[in-house]
């Protein structure tokens, strides 16, 4: 059993004990645990089970590659699924439980899977569910998505606050073991601005739970010095539990921040996105221990042999009373020794290397009369929830047992690799290093900044220097040629001498023993999240993945939360091995950020709820708020859809203010519509070219209806144009256009015809507009006095500028309702008086505001079209029967050319209908019409669609516009719309403009 | 995220404060073209690995649009110049010709 011992645990505060609760049951630690090292202090080596099979598992790390010690953590508001045990921090009230096992962590019914094992092979979801097809909805679709899954999502709203911190450096140095606070230090002594950043809450990564010496002193107090020094710099920044999540393009890097992960009551945002731009990055990311593949290496209490040594030293954790130890190295004899000094028994220390010269590591297991089996396996680990045992082999065999030696854990290291994933994202390569058996930076190819020079340096172990004294001397170097390319001299210093034991080199070992059969293989699990063994590689190769991208999705190596920080080598040495290719041609994977999961809410930040997204108001925004408006997004604006009254319910509202208007008078905000103006001796000259209609011959005073094409042909806006003078022009555009409309005009004028005179501005923001609308619309303009609004003196499609109630004002006598409407501008600051002003004047005439479902359904009643509802970025002017809007004279305009297409003149494409339900019911928005015959997926062929449907108050029945094939021709024909609601809607094919189809209402 | 800079402004800014409006100096068609000229200049476009010019907006800024010359491997950003121009200028071509003998792109080279 794994548990607390009487002494150690440098990183432990021990008079400061801690509870908390692990599956209800309530546990003790101390402050300075991490919750892995309390729930292994406490007996509780099961932590969860695994994806597919649901095998039990423990933990098997002690950093940020744990790929089993996932958990829930907190309740409701800080509920968080897949939290990693061996980076969570304990504290005083710490909540978790165990996920993806039913009903409960000791027995889980989905452990049948175990069983069914080799009836679920690589590939086992591609094969098994693709037929009969019929099983998808009831047999297949259920069961995956009931195994589906780690952990649960989150119900409640988060309770915590997250920011965005933007951060600019000279060098940024990621990792703070002794390469990167050497390096940082070295770097920040050319007076370079050096920021350093380390994933855990303590600075000087592995070294001193390795040891050794720094310049003849404890490499512990190297550490400690240089801290103080870097944080006596004015010129050094220092961030702990901040991890570089990903290295992109031009030297930016996200650094993720946990500032009160580990004191949850503390004030403040819970996590911190940190948008570095650095001139050049360090990456002293260290190196992350190997699994051996031996079987049954997955059973809870084997774990990584550094895993083990952490624990003891770091928080004085036994993992088990006897550990073996299985090795292809010197290093997993430090973990034999530091048990030894702990008092625990390591019955043998089995190493696959051949019996050799004898280095100082095998010396020292002599002095202390360990049992070293040299050339030596493990055929086998013994137990089911815990390890009971292993069974010996020859290295060299396949897996006849020797010998069982009873023990209840083992430690076990394949060796060590750089961890490259900050040095790949954003494209810098890998050289294989054949003598250590890894992947690390390729120094001459990093990934390369706006100048063409690399701005990514690896240090230390993360640069393949396992050594310290290599790692010291590897950093010190980075650190200067760092500080050089950021454009610092760099100082004249030498690197500090570090000292370890000599080691004898490793022996790469892919599989334990290198002969196992086939049983032994299907047992030697490489990923153990995702359940894929040795046996599942091989069978990918076999089956033709032999691209390691390939192999990675059919047998999922890799793809888990961990994304294969543990199996990513074995796995792809296990694939080289089966196609009989060097593993530096097979190659590796993609490393994508970020290098560990990264919450949401730091990457959202402050841009959650009324700062998600800023909303625009127009001036009468608050007069609409405190009047009933139901909001309605339109772009970044806010429109009422409809000015609700006490007793009403929405449809009522809208229907009041339909007949309101047609009967009295309304007043619509119109101010989002955009407002550009176009200037300059050739304004004409372009807007015929942006316009199908011809602009230029429209004499000021008057307005003109435009609209407007992209160069593909199809409809991207729409608008009432005014001539103000010769040179001047003003373009009404959609409320959601504006932006996007003028900077449509500046990309021609900028990008093709430059040398045109012409200036555009975007005035929108300028003016409050207001439609009054009605056939008292004249009436309470007179009564406000003023100008004159007479017939006489503004016809149908003029404006002019003047003065009404004492405003200056510009009124346009324009119309998208089909009454007698003027649209009046007043400036910005003054539309809530001129609002109040028309809404006192106008009571007697019946004045009520109307919102956008009303404008609606008035501009339907006439036929006119509506940007987002009859186009969809797909539709030509010709299929609305917008002909008439379109030059015949003109030689080119934008989308001229495109609409020559003989996709574009097909007489099968829909045309514009006006739709009349048989009973007078409304047709479902969206709804398609049926035609005769099916299409060759068997579904019935369609002839049309609905584009826009209301019912309307004003004829008391459903009308609707849409697109029918053939529709111009089609006048009188009755046509089925199938609903969703399994009802069949008859409609009759009428013209669009269903009242006033004269135009003697607009025109009085 | 790239850093460009503007060569309208001369500000050097993240990508974030630019957009990208694809391939550069492409010659329009319109009425009276060809069928293959249209199609040509309205869908057909170079996918490089290497030497490319592009159209960007200096959107959240100066709101004027340039070029850029950049090699879509490496990253590296060869220049930037005015759009005003139906092809690159002469020095900026010089500047790829000295990092990356023997490209061509499109006719030019
Ligand atoms: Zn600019």
């Amino acid at each position: 059993m794994s548990t607390r011992l009487a002494t150690g645990g440098r990183l432990l505060t021990k008079d400061k004990p801690v509870t908390f609760r692990f599956n209800g049951k309530q546990l003790r630690g101390y402050e300075g645990d991490t919750l892995a090292s309390a729930l292994l202090a406490n007996d509780q080596m099961l932590v969860g089970r695994s994806f597919k099979y649901h095998r039990p598992r423990g933990i098997v790390a002690s950093g940020a590659e744990e790929p089993n010690g996932l958990v829930n953590m907190g309740d409701e508001g800080k509920f968080e699924p897949n939290q990693r045990v061996t980076t969570t921090e304990l504290f005083d009230g710490l909540s978790a439980t165990s996920q993806n096992h039913w009903p409960s962590l000791e027995f889980d019914v989905g452990v049948i899977n175990k069983y069914m094992s080799r009836f679920m092979p690589a590939g086992f979801y591609y094969k098994t569910f693709m037929y009969p097809r019929a099983f998808w909805k009831h047999v297949y679709e259920p069961f995956i998505r009931q195994a589906a899954g780690l952990g649960k999502a989150p119900k409640a709203r988060d309770v915590d606050t997250y920011e965005h911190y933007h951060a600019f450096c000279d060098v940024l140095v990621i990792g703070g073991g002794v390469a990167g606070l050497l390096a940082a230090k070295t770097a920040a002594q050319s007076g370079a601005k050096v920021m350093l950043i380390e994933q855990t809450a303590h600075w000087g990564g592995r070294a001193p739970v390795d040891g050794g010496t720094v310049d003849g002193d404890p490499v512990e107090d190297f550490v400690e010095k240089t801290v103080a020094e870097l944080a006596s710099m004015e010129n050094v920044t220092l961030r702990n539990r901040t991890m570089g999540a990903g290295v992109y393009d031009h030297g930016y890097v996200l650094g993720y921040e946990r500032l009160t992960d580990h004191a949850p009551e503390a004030a403040g945002p819970r996590h911190r996105l940190w948008r570095v731009r650095a001139g050049h990055i360090i990456t002293a990311t260290g190196a992350i221990e190997r699994p051996l593949s031996f079987a049954g290496n997955d059973i809870p209490g084997v774990m990584l042999a550094s895993a083990v040594r952490d624990y003891v030293a770091n928080w004085g954790v036994s993992i088990g009373d006897r550990t073996v130890i299985v090795t292809n190295n010197d290093d997993a004899y430090l973990t034999a020794f530091a048990l030894k000094f702990a008092g625990l028994e390591v019955p043998a220390i089995v190493d696959a290397r051949p019996a050799g010269d004898e280095s100082p590591a095998m010396a020292q297991a002599k002095a202390l009369g360990l049992r070293v089996l040299h050339g030596h396996g493990i055929a086998k680990v013994k137990g089911n929830k815990r390890v009971t045992g292993v069974a010996i082999c020859a290295q060299a065999g396949e897996g006849a047992v020797l010998e069982e030696i009873t023990c209840d854990a083992v430690a076990m290291s394949g060796g060590w690799s750089p961890v490259v994933h900050l040095w790949s994202h954003c494209g810098g390569k890998l050289a294989w290093d054949d003598a250590q058996a890894f992947f690390k930076p390729d120094r001459d190819k990093a990934p390369t900044g706006a100048d063409g020079a690399g701005f990514v340096t690896a240090a230390g172990a993360a640069s393949g220097a396992l050594i310290l004294s290599d790692a010291l001397g590897d950093a010190h170097a980075a650190g200067q040629a760092a500080a050089k390319a950021a454009g610092f001299t760099a100082r004249k210093t030498k690197a500090p001498k570090g000292e370890t034991p000599a080691e004898a080199p490793m022996l790469p070992v892919w599989m334990m023993p290198q002969g196992a059969s086939a049983p032994l293989r299907a047992k030697a699990w490489l990923d153990y999240q995702n359940d894929v063994k040795v046996s599942d590689v091989q069978l990918a190769a076999r089956e033709g993945f032999e691209s390691v991208e390939h192999a990675k999705r059919y047998t999922t190596l890799g793809m888990a939360t961990d994304q294969g920080k543990l199996s990513n080598i074995n796995g792809l040495a296990t694939l080289a091995g089966a196609l009989d290719t060097p593993i530096p041609q097979v190659g590796t994977t993609t490393f994508r950020p970020p290098y560990t999961p990264i919450s949401m809410g730091a990457i959202g930040g402050e841009a959650r709820a009324e700062v998600f997204q800023p909303i625009r108001r127009t001036p009468m925004h608050d007069w609409h708020d405190t009047n009933g408006a139901d909001w309605e997004p339109v772009g970044h604006w806010r429109r009422p859809y409809a000015f609700v009254r006490d007793g009403e319910s929405t449809h009522d509202a809208v229907m009041r203010e339909v007949v309101n208007t047609r009967q009295n008078l309304g007043l619509l905000d119109a101010s989002t519509l955009g407002k550009l103006v176009v200037k300059g001796p050739d304004a004409g000259k372009f807007l015929d070219m942006l316009y199908t209609n011809m602009m230029s011959t429209l004499k000021p005073g008057k307005c003109r209806y435009g609209l407007m094409c992209s160069e593909n042909g199809f409809l991207i806006d729409d608008g009432v144009v005014a001539r103000i003078d010769e040179d001047t022009f003003l373009c009404h555009t959609t409320t959601g256009g504006a932006e996007r409309i003028h900077g449509h005009m500046e990309e021609w004028l900028q990008t093709e015809w430059w040398d045109w005179k012409v200036y555009v501005a975007n005035v929108t923001e300028q003016y409050a507009q207001v439609a009054v609308v009605g056939p008292n619309a004249r009436k309470v303009l007179e009564k406000l006095g003023g100008m004159d609004v007479s017939k006489e003196a503004l016809g149908f499609m003029e404006w002019a500028d003047g003065e009404i109630g004492g405003f200056k004002a510009r009124v346009y006598r324009i119309s998208f309702s089909g009454e007698l409407s003027y649209e009046i501008a007043v400036d910005a600051g003054q539309g809530q008086a001129f609002w109040d002003a028309l809404m006192a004047a106008g009571a007697e005439f019946g004045a009520m505001p109307y919102g956008t479902e009303c404008l609606h359904i008035l501009r339907a009643e006439k036929g006119f079209i509506m940007i987002g509802d009859e186009t969809d970025g797909t539709i030509i002017p010709q299929d609305l029967g917008l002909n008439w809007a379109i030059s015949k004279k003109k030689e080119d305009y934008l989308g001229k050319r495109a609409q020559a297409r003989s996709h574009m003149t097909d007489p099968e494409r829909w045309k514009l209908v006006g739709l009349e339900t048989v009973d007078g019911s409304t047709l479902p928005d969206g709804a398609y019409a049926a035609g005769e015959g099916v299409n060759a997926n068997g579904q019935r062929n369609v002839i049309g669609r609905v584009t826009s449907t209301y019912h309307s108050p004003t004829l008391g029945r459903g009308i609707a516009m849409g697109l029918v094939l053939h529709g111009p021709d089609r006048m009188g024909e009755v046509i089925s719309f199938p609903g969703t609601d399994g009802k069949t809607y008859e409609a009759r094919i009428v013209d669009p403009v269903f009242y006033d189809k004269e135009g003697e209402k607009q025109n009085v | 995220m790239l850093i460009l800079t503007c060569p309208m402004c001369g500000v050097t800014a993240e990508e974030t404060e630019f957009h990208g409006g694809g391939e550069a100096h492409l010659k329009r068609f319109g009425p009276g073209s060809s069928e293959d000229e249209f199609e040509g200049y309205l869908f057909m476009r170079e996918n490089p690995k290497g030497v490319h010019f592009e159209r960007w907006r200096h959107a959240n800024g100066c709101g004027k649009w340039f070029h850029a010359a950049r090699c879509t491997t490496t990253l590296e950003v060869f220049g930037t110049y005015a759009a005003q121009t139906y092809e690159p200028p002469a020095e900026i071509k010089a500047v790829i010709s000295d990092k990356r003998p023997g490209w061509r792109w499109r006719e030019h080279s």
